[in-house]
């Protein structure tokens, strides 16, 4: 997917992580900032990473605070910043490349 | 076959609001029967999108140790509920609760989109169950068809803030306000064979006030009350715990009625009181509760 503009989703509230998505230069940058980076900054990166090679984004900008999530909000927050960028808000792929 | 969920033990049923991911990542240690994980009233409607996300994904991911995963979809009369069940029912959620249900069409309606999104995401065919809530006078009235307008039906919910605002009227916490609803729609599930559940009781310095609530709905034969915070649920639980003395009686009438039915024996009497088929029912739901608060481990 392509990134048009910006959009954010997700909170600083603790369990929760904010993802910010903006148009990129031609590639993937990522800025985590992470309560558990030591512990957990590798495997946060990976779910990140993860997620936008899935919803084929090549060309972003996307920052992350992370505030202790799951991984499964990761990747909730991730995807719903993406899809808010593309304005998509039906007919969204559950179980296809949302998984 | 009928999915055979649809009489599971639903004493406690507890709200949690989908915008929230610390609030649905790990509610099963508080010991629910069933979370009713929400994406109507608690989201705000600018976050109507994240909470689906949030939804689908601890679905899918988290397991809930046998708690029920009911979502709580947007009303019928927006356009968010068709993708609320799309998400919903391709996360493997266990039931939907339809809220503002007024009419069987209401039901039906949700009913055809629940089938079709089972066909889409490979879901089978009669796995994810539904239950309406009544919030209004129309809505009330309307139980029985509401009741019997789908086999995935498995039970109606009162929804008492909206209910008692169409009446003119408001909470008292005596449950005054209540009472017509509440016996209309006891009436109503148990002709049609279905379950019937409590509205939420939302005063938490008052849980004397819940106890109290908890003891009435279960005298009138409700099988579950919705919840707001997990300090009630062990409430819920205890007062829905037989007592030593009807857990014997219950294993006794279940016993002496598999023999006598084997015997051709219709009418007998146990402990002094004149029992027939009639008590099976009753009995074995007496066993059912016992055993899910640790009373029982009986095999009946």
């Amino acid at each position: 997917m392509e990134i048009k503009k910006p959009a954010v989703a997700g909170t600083l509230e603790s369990s929760d992580c904010m993802v910010t998505v903006e148009p990129g230069e031609g590639r993937v940058d990522l800025e985590l900032n992470s309560v558990v980076i030591r512990q957990f900054g590798p495997q946060i990166r990976k779910v990140i990473f993860e997620t936008l090679k899935r919803l084929e984004v090549t060309d972003a900008r996307v920052t992350v605070v992370d505030k202790g999530a799951l991984d499964c909000t990761i990747k909730a927050r991730v995807e719903c910043a993406v899809y808010r960028s593309g304005d998509v808000k039906e007919n969204l792929p559950w179980g296809g490349v949302i998984v | 076959m009928r999915n055979p969920n649809l009489k599971r033990l639903r004493r406690s049923m507890m709200f949690l609001n989908c915008q929230k991911p610390g609030l649905i990542k790990d509610p099963y240690v508080y010991g629910p029967d069933s979370i009713l994980l929400d994406l109507e009233d608690a989201v705000a409607e600018r976050e109507k999108d994240a909470a689906r996300y949030s939804l689908f994904h601890a679905l899918r991911e988290i397991d809930y140790r046998g708690v029920e995963r009911v979502v709580r979809i947007n009303g019928l009369d927006t356009d968010l509920w068709r993708e609320d069940i799309r998400c919903s029912v391709a996360g493997g959620c266990d039931a939907i609760r339809i809220p503002k249900t007024e009419t069987a069409q209401d039901v039906k309606r949700v009913e055809e989109a629940v089938a079709a999104a089972e066909k889409e995401f490979g879901v089978e065919e009669g796995r994810t169950l539904i239950m309406a809530a009544l919030e209004s006078a129309r809505g009330v009235l309307n139980a029985l068809e509401v009741c019997t307008a789908s086999e995935r039906l498995f039970g109606i919910a009162l929804s008492g803030g909206d209910y008692t605002k169409d009446l003119q009227t408001t909470i008292s916490g005596t449950g005054v306000e209540l009472m017509g609803a509440r016996q209309h729609m006891i009436i109503a599930a148990r002709a049609a064979g279905v379950q019937c559940f409590d509205t939420v009781w939302t005063n938490l310095d008052d849980m004397e006030g819940f106890r109290r609530e908890v003891e009435t709905i279960r005298a009138m034969g409700f099988d579950g009350k919705s919840i707001v915070n997990p300090r009630q649920i062990p409430i819920v639980h205890d007062v829905y715990t037989p007592r030593e003395k009807d857990i014997i009686f219950a294993e006794k009438v279940v016993r002496e009625i598999d023999e006598k039915k084997a015997q051709g024996i219709g009418v007998f009497t146990v402990d002094g009181k004149m029992i027939d088929i009639a008590f099976y029912d009753g009995a074995k739901r007496t066993l059912a509760l016992a055993r899910a608060s640790g009373k029982y481990k009986g095999e009946l």
